[in-house]
């Protein structure tokens, strides 16, 4: 009843990572938080943020008959206004909450005066507006003739700007998660120690978390980017293969970092305390949903230097501006070095019982 | 096998010590198995049984002593040596999003030669569990799944911790047949337990650990005859009877007599004598006798006549 020879689905490694999908895929909640959630919330920040066509500027002009009717006429004719008669106390509360950007007196003596406030974008270029076609009106004439040409190019909407965001985020979160979490499980179950009482090399059971995550990986990029690409029409510029080189890269990084945060914990507690206090600085400051350079310039450096930062920076940098190798060589050698970094401590600190 | 293995003893163990940061869990301790022998560490919970076992299975350092498996020292090729070895942990727990074939299918991948999948699943009994989860199993599935997983190697020695804590009488004795249909083949055994059943019955030599030494050495029967009195009679007295210790001693045939949370243990050589004399001896004293037991000497009654405490406070 002895066997010896056997197919290849039998070799080791073979097996370890068959373990790696099975437990990923009998798992709903993990296949939804990596496949489905970023999805969806890609399609929420689409939709939220997309950018409409332009909708006119709400004007309140204060009541004083002839006058203020002779202002709604002459900012009627230009098409990016909207007008509206107030009395003096309703135009003064529409301007307080935002219902209109500016409110536009006509003086008895003569002359207009504008009220709004110049820290509001919107009011300052209301102002500039009413301005423009109150003054046409009253007769005068441009000295420089202009045209317009209108531009609405992918790659400058909120919603290319989050999408490599988000493919960063879900890189860290499931390399991370996808090892901190199985290792830790299976350090508390005493399993760890069980396989290491068999002949397994550990090296193959390290080699099987690496391979999962790289075939999962495939799948994780394509959901997110195909979506985006077919739903919102997000550009992938730069080549496909410096794409998928940046997402190994980084999923290898990240999956380094699970493996050093999960080498000592030997509870679930402890590995999710440590995970969350190395990935939400990232979260703020790496540029997910909004731009790293909106911090202070004193803070600029501890920023770059972070993984997830590097990641999105070459992600958006591949994606939206189609970057060559070259352009995203510093990006590609900092992931590295959290590779490198991480792997060794994490094979120095690493307890199997 | 190799020249070594089959020269030297299966499993030698000596001046084992092994000192945690506030506990000595093992204290200079000797043993050695026979080929083909079922060799049984019967102690408490913290006698030192786990340590010495996870250091004979290469997965604890020893701080002193030497220990020689299949003839070889732990730190040489020692990928070779686990391969000649089957191990039933303390307490694993398989994946339970695994199924008992896979979980099986995994462990015989890591042994280049061995039973087939099919095959170790049936020496465990567990065909109809093959496309189950592990999550589904019950206590005693889990220990048999846990045999299976040592066995896959067809391993020369096999080294069982606790294998039946924690299980029904039933699902004990299941495991127990499969224990013997293995020692039947021939294989080394090293079994730790709590239960003196268990050691009586599995077992061909036992060592009675305690404090991280062994106490007492010999076959099940050799034990239990060292205490030069084959019974024991347990009995208990009404509330606020008072009974001469002395006078209970120099009853004919009583060996020894000790009382334990109200309860006396009186052994003797011969109850059709010391039997009556005890209750002739109890009636002199005008004590009433609310309980009355008498069982044969077993390896718990050792345990107790050499520390004074019972093999499991419960």
């Amino acid at each position: 009843m002895t066997s010896e020879r056997r197919g290849w689905r039998d070799h080791p490694l073979v097996q370890l990572t068959l373990v790696r999908y099975r437990e990923f895929f009998r798992e709903p909640e993990a296949v939804f938080w990596v496949f489905v959630f970023p999805v969806l919330l890609t399609a929420g920040l689409g939709i939220a943020f997309r950018n409409q066509a332009p909708v006119p500027t709400r004007v309140a002009v204060i009541e004083r008959g002839e006058a203020s009717r002779a202002v709604v006429e002459a900012l009627g004719r230009s098409g990016d206004l909207l007008a509206q008669e107030l009395p003096e106390a309703a135009a003064t509360d529409a301007l307080r909450t935002g219902k209109v950007a500016i409110a536009v007196a006509p003086r008895e003596a003569g002359g207009i005066e504008y009220r709004f406030d110049d820290e509001r974008p919107e009011s300052r270029a209301a102002r500039l507006l009413v301005d423009d076609a109150l003054q046409r009106a009253a007769g005068r004439s441009d000295v420089v003739r202009v045209t317009e040409r209108r531009v609405h190019e992918p790659g400058s909407r909120y919603v290319d700007f989050v999408v490599p965001g988000l493919l960063g985020m879900n890189l860290m979160g499931s390399g991370l998660w996808g090892l901190g979490f199985t290792i830790v499980d299976a350090r508390r179950k005493k399993l760890l120690k069980r396989l290491i009482a068999t002949p397994m090399s550990r090296t193959q059971f390290l080699a099987s978390f690496v391979l999962s995550r790289l075939t999962l990986l495939i799948i994780e990029v394509g959901a997110l980017v195909g979506f985006a690409l077919l739903a919102f029409g997000v550009p992938v510029r730069g080549s496909l293969l410096s794409l998928l080189a940046i997402c190994l890269l980084s999923a290898l990084a990240f999956g380094a970092l699970g493996l050093l945060l999960a080498s000592r914990a030997r509870t679930i507690e402890g590995v999710s305390g440590l995970m969350n206090l190395v990935m939400l600085p990232m979260w703020i400051f790496s540029g997910v949903f909004f731009s790293a350079s909106r911090f202070p310039d004193a803070l600029q450096p501890f920023i770059q230097a972070l993984p997830l930062t590097a990641v999105n920076d070459a992600l958006r940098a591949s994606m939206l501006e189609g970057a060559g190798w070259a352009r995203l060589a510093p990006e590609l050698a900092i992931i590295a070095a959290w590779l490198a970094v991480s792997f060794t401590l994490a094979v120095r600190l690493f307890r199997w019982r | 096998m190799t020249g070594t293995a089959a020269s030297s003893p299966p499993l030698f163990v000596r001046g084992l010590r092994k000192r945690y940061a506030d506990v000595v869990a093992v204290d200079g301790l000797d043993l050695e198995i026979r080929a083909g022998e079922c060799f049984g560490l019967l102690g408490p919970n913290g006698a030192g049984k786990t340590t010495t076992i996870e250091i004979c299975e290469g997965l604890t350092e020893p701080d002193e002593g030497e220990v020689l498996v299949l003839g070889r020292r732990w730190g040489e090729r020692d990928r070779e040596l686990r391969s000649l070895l089957g191990i039933s942990l303390q307490e694993t727990q398989f994946s339970e999003k695994l199924t008992v074939g896979e979980t099986v299918r995994l462990f015989r991948s890591f042994y280049r030669r061995g039973p087939t999948v099919e095959a170790v699943i049936a020496t465990v009994q567990l065909q109809e569990k093959r496309g189950a989860r592990v999550g589904q199993l019950s206590g005693g599935q889990r220990q048999r799944l846990a045999l299976a997983c040592a066995l896959v190697g067809d391993p020369t020695l096999l080294f069982l911790d606790e294998p039946t804590t924690g299980l029904d009488p039933q699902s004990r004795r299941q495991l127990w047949e499969l224990i013997e249909r293995f020692k039947a083949a021939g294989r080394a055994i090293l079994l730790t337990t709590h239960y003196m059943e268990e050691a009586e019955r599995l077992c061909d030599r036992v060592a009675i650990v305690d404090h991280g030494r062994v106490i007492a050495l010999g076959t099940p029967g050799e034990l239990v005859a060292s205490l030069s009195a084959e019974h024991v009679v347990e009995f208990a007295l009404g509330q606020g009877a008072r009974v001469d210790e002395g006078a209970l001693r120099g009853v004919a045939g009583v060996a020894a007599a000790a009382r334990r949370d109200g309860t006396w243990r009186v052994r003797v050589a011969e109850l059709h004598r010391a039997v009556p004399a005890l209750i002739a001896e109890l009636h002199r004293q005008d004590v009433q006798l609310t309980e009355l037991r008498t069982h044969s000497a077993t390896l718990e009654d050792v345990f107790v006549e050499l520390t004074g405490r019972q093999l499991r406070d419960e």
